[in-house]
Formats: C-alpha cells, sequence, structure tokens
C-alpha cells in the first residue's frame, strides 16, 4: 500500500465525469428506434467500457502489478465467455417460442 | 526476500506485492461478478427467448434509475477519497468521506425500495411472471450487496476512527464498494433501458 500524495477526488474527476456520460449516451440510445438485439449489443459495449474504467482507475488495477490482472481479468472473462455458449440456446427457443403468452 | 505488508519477514513476497486481504477480497469480486454474471446471462436468455416480455419502466421509472446511477458513481467518487485520505492519514477527512458514502448508499437503497414498492403497487411481484423472478431476484442481490457495503463501511469506519484497523482496511472495503458500483453499471441497461427497445 502506497501513501497518497496529493490526497482527494480530483485526480478521479475526469474518470468520474466519463462514467457519467457513458451513462447518459446509454439512456439517450435506450430512446433511439434501435431494436432489442442490436441495443443490448450497443449498451453492454458502453457498459463493459465504463467497466474497464471503473476496474483500472477507482479499483486502481492499472497501479497494480501486471500479475494480478493477468490473474484475474483473463479468468473472469473465460468463464463469461463459457456462460454465453447459452445465447444460442436463447436464439432457438425464441423460434419455438417455448413460453406460453 | 522481502518485507511487504502483511507478510513476516522470512515468507516469500507475494507475487502480485499486495496484502493478503486484498487479495482475497479481489477474489471474492472476481466469484460475485460471476455469480452476477450468471444472473445477467440467464435474464438475457429469457429476455430474448420470450416474446412479448413485460416492460412496466416508464419516464418516471427512468428517472430514478437516472438518479440511482449518479448517486452510486458519486458514492465511487467519495469513498476514493475516503481511501486516498486514511493513506495520507488524515482520519478526520477520510471519515467524512466515508459518511458520505454511506449516506448515498442509503440514499441509492431507499430509492430502489421506493422503485420496487411502486412496481408491487401495479401488480408486478416476484411471484407474477418471468419479469418479476429475474427482476427481483438480480436488483434484490444487488440491493442486499449495498446494504451490506453500508454496513460493512460503518463497521470499517467505526474501527479505523478508534484505532483498531489500518488504511489497508479501509482500501479493501472501498474495492468492495467500486464492484457493487460497477455491477449496477452492466444492472442499469440490461434490466432498465432495454426495456425502451422496438
Amino acid at each position: 500500500m502506497s501513501s497518497a500524495p496529493n490526497p482527494g477526488i480530483a485526480k478521479y474527476l475526469p474518470v468520474y465525469v466519463v462514467l457519467l456520460a457513458i451513462f447518459f449516451v446509454e439512456v439517450f440510445l435506450s430512446f433511439r428506434n434501435f431494436s432489442t438485439g442490436t441495443l443490448v449489443v450497443i449498451l453492454l459495449f458502453l457498459a463493459i467500457g465504463s467497466a474497464s474504467l471503473g476496474l483500472m482507475y477507482f479499483m486502481h488495477l492499472a497501479q497494480e502489478r501486471r500479475s494480478l490482472f493477468l490473474t484475474l481479468i483473463p479468468v473472469t472473462i473465460f468463464v463469461l465467455l463459457m456462460m454465453n455458449m447459452i445465447w444460442s440456446d436463447s436464439v432457438r427457443l425464441l423460434h419455438m417460442r417455448p413460453f406460453p403468452q | 526476500m522481502a518485507v511487504e505488508s502483511g507478510h513476516g519477514p522470512f515468507m516469500e513476497e507475494s507475487p502480485y506485492a499486495i496484502p493478503s486481504r486484498k487479495f482475497t477480497m479481489w477474489l471474492f469480486i472476481i466469484s460475485d461478478a460471476v455469480t452476477f454474471g450468471a444472473c445477467l446471462f440467464a435474464y438475457g436468455y429469457l429476455r430474448v427467448a420470450t416474446p412479448n416480455w413485460t416492460r412496466p419502466f416508464e419516464s418516471g421509472s427512468v428517472i430514478n434509475v437516472i438518479l440511482m446511477t449518479v448517486v452510486l458513481i458519486t458514492s465511487s467518487l467519495t469513498m476514493l477519497g475516503a481511501v486516498d485520505y486514511s493513506k495520507a492519514g488524515d482520519k478526520a477527512k477520510s471519515m467524512k468521506f466515508l459518511y458520505l458514502t454511506m449516506a448515498l448508499g442509503a440514499v441509492f437503497a431507499l430509492l430502489h425500495i421506493r422503485e420496487w414498492v411502486e412496481l408491487i403497487h401495479r401488480g408486478i411481484t416476484i411471484g407474477s411472471g418471468l419479469f418479476g423472478q429475474t427482476f427481483f431476484t438480480i436488483t434484490g442481490l444487488h440491493l442486499l450487496h449495498v446494504i451490506s457495503g453500508v454496513i460493512a463501511l460503518q463497521v470499517v469506519g467505526t474501527k479505523y476512527s478508534s484505532g483498531r484497523l489500518t488504511p489497508s482496511h479501509v482500501e479493501t472495503t472501498g474495492l468492495y464498494w467500486h464492484f457493487v458500483d460497477l455491477v449496477w453499471m452492466f444492472v442499469v441497461p440490461l434490466v432498465y433501458l432495454t426495456n425502451f427497445a422496438k
């Protein structure tokens, strides 16, 4: 743990503003005429961007040793991508209309 | 051979150069991220596979969600202040930021509960169908994390101010708080904002 040379929240304000801006872009886009699939892809892309900023600068992962990043992040992404396998099933189920109206 | 915080002089240096409690928090965060990931994937799976998905949110709900998100992101900023000042040894300022973070967390929880009550009055409950089940499960799990975080901040803050805990404990609790914020960044677009898609 290192001591903070210039304590305070001023140095984090740019990241804070960008996070809020990304969120307001998400809100704006959600009212545009996108299909559900397209909107999900766009919003997830933006959410991953804001989460990465939070992870690297709010949680200081960018300042930790690279070994910590390499231990935690690729494994998490791999597990989440493996969960993505169920998406193909959801499309199949959409055409079969499995749930009663 | 190295003398790192959290290690004795004859122990091998940690490959990550962080105290074990911080690494443990990271492992907890990763496992929790996968839990939320599973819930959100399940939500997306049901959302895509179910025609005529319930869309209960109107313009009033969007304003509530905007307020909740701004409050939560701001609480992350104040948490950073608490951690920074604790590392600099300024206990008084650190505590002020900790109390501010707790207050913002409590405001978030109240806004969330208000939204729940509104939905329940409109007949959307955890037993009213797929939307209710997934919505209340995901947001309930997140709300539980927020409430737990406020309690954890209170406990750590009290012990830190009395000298029983160190700035490292504040930093570790801060990691948890930022994680709660990060999860919300995925809950909002997937659960709330896709409500307005064609």
